[in-house]
């Protein structure tokens, strides 16, 4: 037999590199000739521009050129970066401008760039570049944006309403009248960014030979920008190529295609010689995207015994400035909401409402850990209402094995049924208790009481729609040098995908790694890719590796077959040879298999086979599989400070078939980090005037390893029947249900001080004033 | 975020130094590079001139002088950090050094830089106005001495005048038996602190305050510190009670507000940390009593 | 014209004389002057610690120093840690066998910060760990994996008593 690698922790093919620093990063990337760019920004929130002054700037020695859109222009077939995300509750398309040219409308925007021989000469020229600004009224709050006679975010546009749409099912009404109980719940949670520790960066080189423009990027979606490129510059796509090298982190605004990646594109063709941009820290707090500003303002039905007859309410989701990428974290946050329990009716009002911030899409979670906290705020408020005990009320009202699959009446943004295809929730949320010791938690809590030590538990479930379709195309091909190549359209940015495709691809092709490479994130090796978000890879470009693999291994013993004389069936592939089983002195290599089927002029083929051992497979797979989990949390609340210390977290979960188990306790626990940060330490702050507040490390909290606590994974297993893997994804649900189950914690822990929390993050000096307000006096 | 553009020396002496400084304008020094590089990454800061203190013989050194210790300027947190004076000597600096940002930062940062950049929120700053410490300056007309108490001239500005550099700063050294603490709320380990509080504390045998010194950091531009508390404590028996009634007062300094914390919320550790630091500190008295 | 100098220094044992800019970081200069681009910028503040190298064996920000700092200095960077091209050190090791990297970025800081201090505490507990890899970001393990790796170097440099 061979051996096996799909499921085990094998050693991963990344490393090596990455850990001796020779791995290759954009901003490792340096042609001959490479010029470096800096962005001048705007500094208003909103803003006329009515000048530009480039004199000062281009007088600096060593500055190539600053380019405005003027500049731009002849180069572009458009000079917005549109959207192709559809949606029909659209109010109006915002998209952004390549460069900012007679209105800025977030802080951060970029209105020109600065070419020179340094970064540090670009920046110095760029604070030399004169704009003349009239600064315009601006829309901060989300909430007051659709006041009568708000200001307008964007001159532009007709009002501040960016789309509305209903998302739900059943008769709310009916059932809400005929419940025992209904609670109303007000919840917030706020902003943070990305954040990768590699922020986002470029090098353009434009081909004059070739007539080729290639760019570097560290994206997550690499076929998009080469879409986006070949659109906006009017070329073909095989005048454009897009790369990824190693990415250092993506977590979501890194799959968004921005204007500086055009410009720098442009800035190349104009030059004619290569150009990089490299974005800074201060960059990313202003120009990169970011999410999770909502407030919602929801109410539950429920029956005398705590079953839901119903959730309902309004979403109010700040959408930034521009569009960016669609509706989607809206639709996500408002879809995600009912999926773990059986609810009869739901129906939920949605505003994306413009404000004069950074654009928002994707982070990490993509709108769905906004919508966990508000349906486990809500089973808390009744939990707590109804005096029964917050896992049993779960308990009565989770979706039960048995009834899956479980048809939700809702569709995905894509029109595609919401249909829960596997899973056993309830056994999921028990084991999570069992080990974090939910039932003796009130003794534990008595005792630490009675010491003045304030204990508190908490947790959330959560549902997670994964592997978003509709395909990922893979390509398997064995060369004749006897090695097993892959090439991909998921893109790779930290998630091990490299070893991923392997570890499927050698399953079927001989298990052994060392024989197997992998290109990720080339438009030019493969010509079609949709990339890594959504955690989608896994389950998308995973199905499309196993489909080749297995191809190609029948091909293989085919070819095999006749140059052993052998019948396939009593073949196999070990290594780098296919043997007859039992026999294993009776193989030949792949490496002649391969050169059996390359062709020698003349010659006919073995067998009449088709030529070549290569194969591209894209598997489509329309239906969402469904993940879930369960977080428990414990924590002691300082009651003085108002500090939280995690002390224990535990994180059961489902993800079908596991292929690499460190790989999956790393995406969950990597998940449930940043879950923590968004609950306790990540706040993007804007003033009044939409000012940022916090732009460096030191003002926007990242979590560090003190501060994380160990966190304790549980694996189940349930297969999803969606693709011949049975995988689903994992690289969102450490963060989903997290801000919930901690709150639920800390609200727990302060239960003496009848202190009722509604929002995320949660800040030591915010716990101690609601310490002071709910106090009994 | 690259540096600006700035004219580079490295002097190796302090009348070098003073010299350069003296001749220069818009001049700059740099000392463990902590504060003043990220500010000129940013371009916060736009030096015509940056003057190096590293190559300047004769400032990095931790000595016991009299009945005080002085450490040199350019003496690295780093090796505060691991002397065996200072933790001996000085423990109550040893315990916040422990708390001043990580490794790599205690590394390169001074005890001179620390000061002179005067953050509100910096362990050093707060440390130093709780010993009652002397600053010692260097000019072109000599040598001049500081008190602590007269070093803070208003928000991250010192005493330190533009042609001037610190040199040294000398510690007076409390008795053996002395308790000492210091307290502090950061978000995260290493951060600067929200709040932090040093208490230090003199007691006779039967737990009677004989001398202390309570100084709050953090809350305002300069450390905090009420001698009608610390006066108030003075004579009286050492209780819970006692601290939590003092502390009441620093409850009413007039404090900073910021993005990590409102006004309230600072006044409000304030009070905690100060009784916190004072019940540590008597532990402390308690565990290391008066050798007669 | 921008003010350059002469350095003269060591990078994980080999010498190299340079004129630079005097206001270039020592990051800058090792990635781009000397292409050692193993050394990342994660953001130019002090506060990532991705950066981080060894300047005479004591780990620094390399984006908080200049490069004209570093003359006549001994410097370590990422590079510099493997014993020989085919085989990782046992803290590189380490890191691999307990995912202790995901995208890798951070890596080179975490690996010089934890360089420094198994040789100063070559027996440390995992609270210990915690604290003296606080001042490295890393937005991908939740540093579970990169605690164990230290844990296991530790145990692994004290079994077969390497050097870190």
């Amino acid at each position: 037999m061979t051996a096996a690698v799909f499921g085990t922790s094998v050693s991963r093919l990344e490393d090596p590199d990455l850990l001796r620093g020779q791995a290759r990063f954009v901003d490792d990337i340096d042609p001959p000739g490479l010029l470096h760019a800096a962005f001048v920004r705007s500094p208003h929130a909103h803003a006329a521009i009515t000048g530009i002054d480039k004199t000062a700037a281009l007088a600096v020695p060593g500055v190539h050129a600053v380019l405005t859109l003027e500049d731009l222009r002849p180069h572009l077939a458009t000079e917005v970066l549109a959207v192709g995300l559809p949606s029909p509750s659209y109010k109006q398309e915002l998209h952004r401008p390549a460069l900012a040219h007679d209105e800025v409308t977030h802080v951060g925007e970029p209105v020109a760039m600065v070419v020179a021989d340094s970064r540090y000469v670009a920046e110095d020229a760029a604070a030399l570049v004169a704009v003349d600004y009239e600064p315009l009224p601006t829309v901060a709050d989300c909430r007051a944006a659709l006041a009568p006679g708000a200001a307008k975010v964007n001159r532009k546009a007709p009002h501040n309403l960016l789309a509305e749409f209903d998302m739900g099912y059943g008769d709310a009404g009916a059932r809400f009248a005929e419940a025992a109980h209904v609670f109303r719940e007000t919840l917030w949670q706020h902003r943070g960014g990305g954040h990768s520790i590699e922020c986002r960066g470029n090098v353009a080189v434009y081909d004059s030979l070739e007539d080729r423009l290639t760019l570097w990027s560290s994206t997550q979606a690499p076929h998009a920008a080469m879409r986006a490129l070949a659109e906006m510059l009017r070329r073909d796509e095989n005048q454009v190529r897009v790369m990824t090298p190693e990415v250092g982190g993506g977590f979501g605004p890194k799959l968004v295609f921005y204007p500086e990646d055009v410009v720098t594109a442009v800035a190349a063709l104009i030059l004619r010689r290569p150009v990089k941009w490299i974005e800074d820290r201060r960059e990313h707090f202003v120009a990169s995207t970011q999410e999770r500003d909502q407030y919602w303002d929801v109410e539950i039905a429920v029956d005398r015994d705590g079953r839901i007859l119903g959730v309902r309410g309004s979403l109010l989701h700040d959408h930034g400035a521009y569009t960016a990428r669609g509706v989607n974290i809206a639709y996500g946050s408002a879809q995600c909401v009912t999926l773990p329990y059986e609810i009869p009716a739901y129906q939920l009002n949605v505003k994306l409402v413009l404000t004069n911030k950074v654009p928002v899409t994707p982070v990490r979670g993509a709108g769905q850990p906004q919508g966990a906290f508000a349906m486990e705020r809500l089973l808390d408020r009744v939990a707590r209402e109804l005096k029964i005990d917050r896992a049993e009320l779960r308990r009565r009202n989770l979706i039960p094995a048995d009834k899956m699959p479980y048809t939700k009446p809702m569709k995905t943004r894509g029109g595609i049924p919401v249909v829960l295809d596997s899973g056993d929730f309830p056994k999921c949320q028990n084991e999570a208790l069992a080990r974090a010791g939910w039932d003796g938690f009130r003794t534990r809590q008595a005792s630490a009481r009675a010491q003045g030590r304030y204990l508190g538990i908490g947790m959330a479930n959560f549902v997670e729609g994964t592997g978003r379709g509709p395909f990922e195309p893979v390509r398997v091909r064995i060369g004749p040098s006897g090695k097993v190549h892959i090439y991909t359209g998921a893109a790779a940015m930290g998630q091990s995908t490299k070893t991923m495709l392997a570890q499927i691809v050698a399953e079927q092709l001989g298990g052994d790694l060392a024989n197997v490479t992998v290109t990720t994130g080339d438009s030019a090796a493969i010509s079609m890719g949709i990339g890594g978000f959504n955690s989608r890879q896994a389950v998308m470009a995973g199905s499309s590796a196993h489909l080749a693999a297995v191809k190609i291994r029948d091909k293989t013993l085919k070819i095999a077959s006749h140059m052993l004389e052998a019948a396939p069936a009593d073949l196999e592939i070990a290594r780098d040879r296919v043997r007859v089983k039992g026999v294993p002195n009776m193989a030949v290599s792949l490496r002649d298999i391969a050169r059996a089927v390359a062709g020698t002029p003349g010659f006919s083929l073995p067998g009449g086979i088709d030529p070549g051992l290569e194969t591209t497979e894209s598997m489509v797979i329309d239906p969402m599989t469904y993940a879930n989990g369960t977080a428990v949390v414990e924590v002691e609340v300082d009651v003085e400070t108002g500090a939280v210390r995690i002390e224990r977290f535990v994180l059961a979960h489902d993800c079908g078939r596991i292929i690499h188990p460190m790989v999956v306790d790393g995406q969950l626990i990597g998940g449930a980090a940043h879950g923590i940060a968004n609950a306790l330490f990540e706040w993007m702050g804007f003033d009044d005037t939409a000012q940022p507040v916090t732009t460096n490390f030191g003002e926007y909290l990242l979590i560090t390893a003190t501060e994380t606590p160990p966190i304790e994974i549980i694996h189940h297993e349930s297969p999803t029947p969606l693709n011949p893997l049975g995988i689903k994804g994992v690289g969102e649900s450490g963060v989903i249900p997290t801000p919930a189950a901690v709150v639920s914690a800390i609200e727990d822990a302060l239960s003496p001080f009848n202190v009722h929390l509604a929002q995320a993050p949660i800040r030591p000096a915010e716990i101690v004033a609601a310490i002071h307000a709910g106090r009994p006096r | 975020m690259k540096p600006p553009p700035f004219s580079y020396h490295n002097p190796k002496t302090i009348p070098e130094a003073l010299a350069l400084l003296g001749r220069l304008d818009n001049a700059k020094l740099l000392a463990g590079g902590q504060s003043l590089m990220p500010m000129l990454n940013m371009r916060f800061v736009l030096p015509d001139h940056v003057i190096d203190l590293n190559q300047v013989d004769g400032l990095s050194y931790i000595r016991e002088a009299g009945e005080e210790i002085e450490i040199g300027g350019m003496t690295r947190q780093r090796d505060i950090e691991f002397s065996d004076l200072i933790r001996k000597k000085c423990p109550l600096m040893h315990e916040a050094i422990l708390q001043v940002g990580h490794r790599q930062t205690r590394n390169r940062g001074t005890l001179g830089g620390s000061l002179c950049h005067l953050d509100p929120s910096a362990e050093l700053v707060t440390v130093a106005a709780a010993l009652d410490a002397t600053v010692l300056v260097d000019g072109r007309n000599g040598r001049r001495e500081v008190a602590f108490a007269d070093f803070p001239r208003s928000y991250m500005a010192s005493a330190v005048e533009p042609d001037e550099i610190l040199s040294a700063v000398r510690f007076p050294v409390w008795p053996d038996s002395h308790g000492y603490a210091f307290v502090e709320f950061a978000r995260r380990h290493g951060d600067f602190a929200i709040v932090s509080a040093a208490a230090l504390l003199e007691e006779d045998g039967a737990g009677k305050i004989l001398r202390t010194s309570v100084t709050i950091g953090g809350v305002a531009a300069a450390p905090v510190r009420l001698p009608a508390v610390e006066t108030g404590l003075k004579g009286a028996k050492a209780s819970p009670e006692l601290f939590r009634e003092a502390c009441e007062a620093y409850r009413k300094i007039d404090a900073l507000e910021d993005v990590h914390a409102p006004k309230s919320y600072r006044q409000h550790l304030a009070a905690v940390l100060s009784r916190r630091a004072l019940e540590a500190a008597h532990a402390r008295a308690q565990q290391r009593p008066a050798r007669h | 014209m921008a003010e350059t100098r002469k350095v003269a220094l060591t990078v994980n044992g080999q010498g190299y004389e340079k004129e630079v800019e005097v206001r270039y970081t020592l990051a800058d200069f090792l990635r781009h002057g000397l292409g050692l681009t193993g050394t990342h910028l994660g953001c130019e503040h002090g506060v990532c610690g991705a950066c981080t190298i060894l300047i005479d064996g004591r780990s620094a920000r390399s984006c908080l120093t200049l490069a004209v700092q570093a003359d006549g200095r001994q410097i370590t960077t990422v590079e510099g840690i493997a014993p020989s091209p085919d085989q990782l050190h046992p803290l590189q090791q380490a890191f691999r066998d307990h995912h202790g990297l995901q995208c890798g970025f951070c890596t080179p800081g975490m690996l010089t910060t934890l360089l420094e201090f198994l040789r100063d505490n070559p027996d440390p507990t995992e609270a210990e760990v915690r604290v003296a890899i606080s001042g490295n970001l890393c937005r991908c393990t939740g540093y579970q994996g990169i605690v164990a790796a230290a844990l296991d170097a530790a145990k692994r440099m004290r079994e077969t008593k390497t050097a870190p």
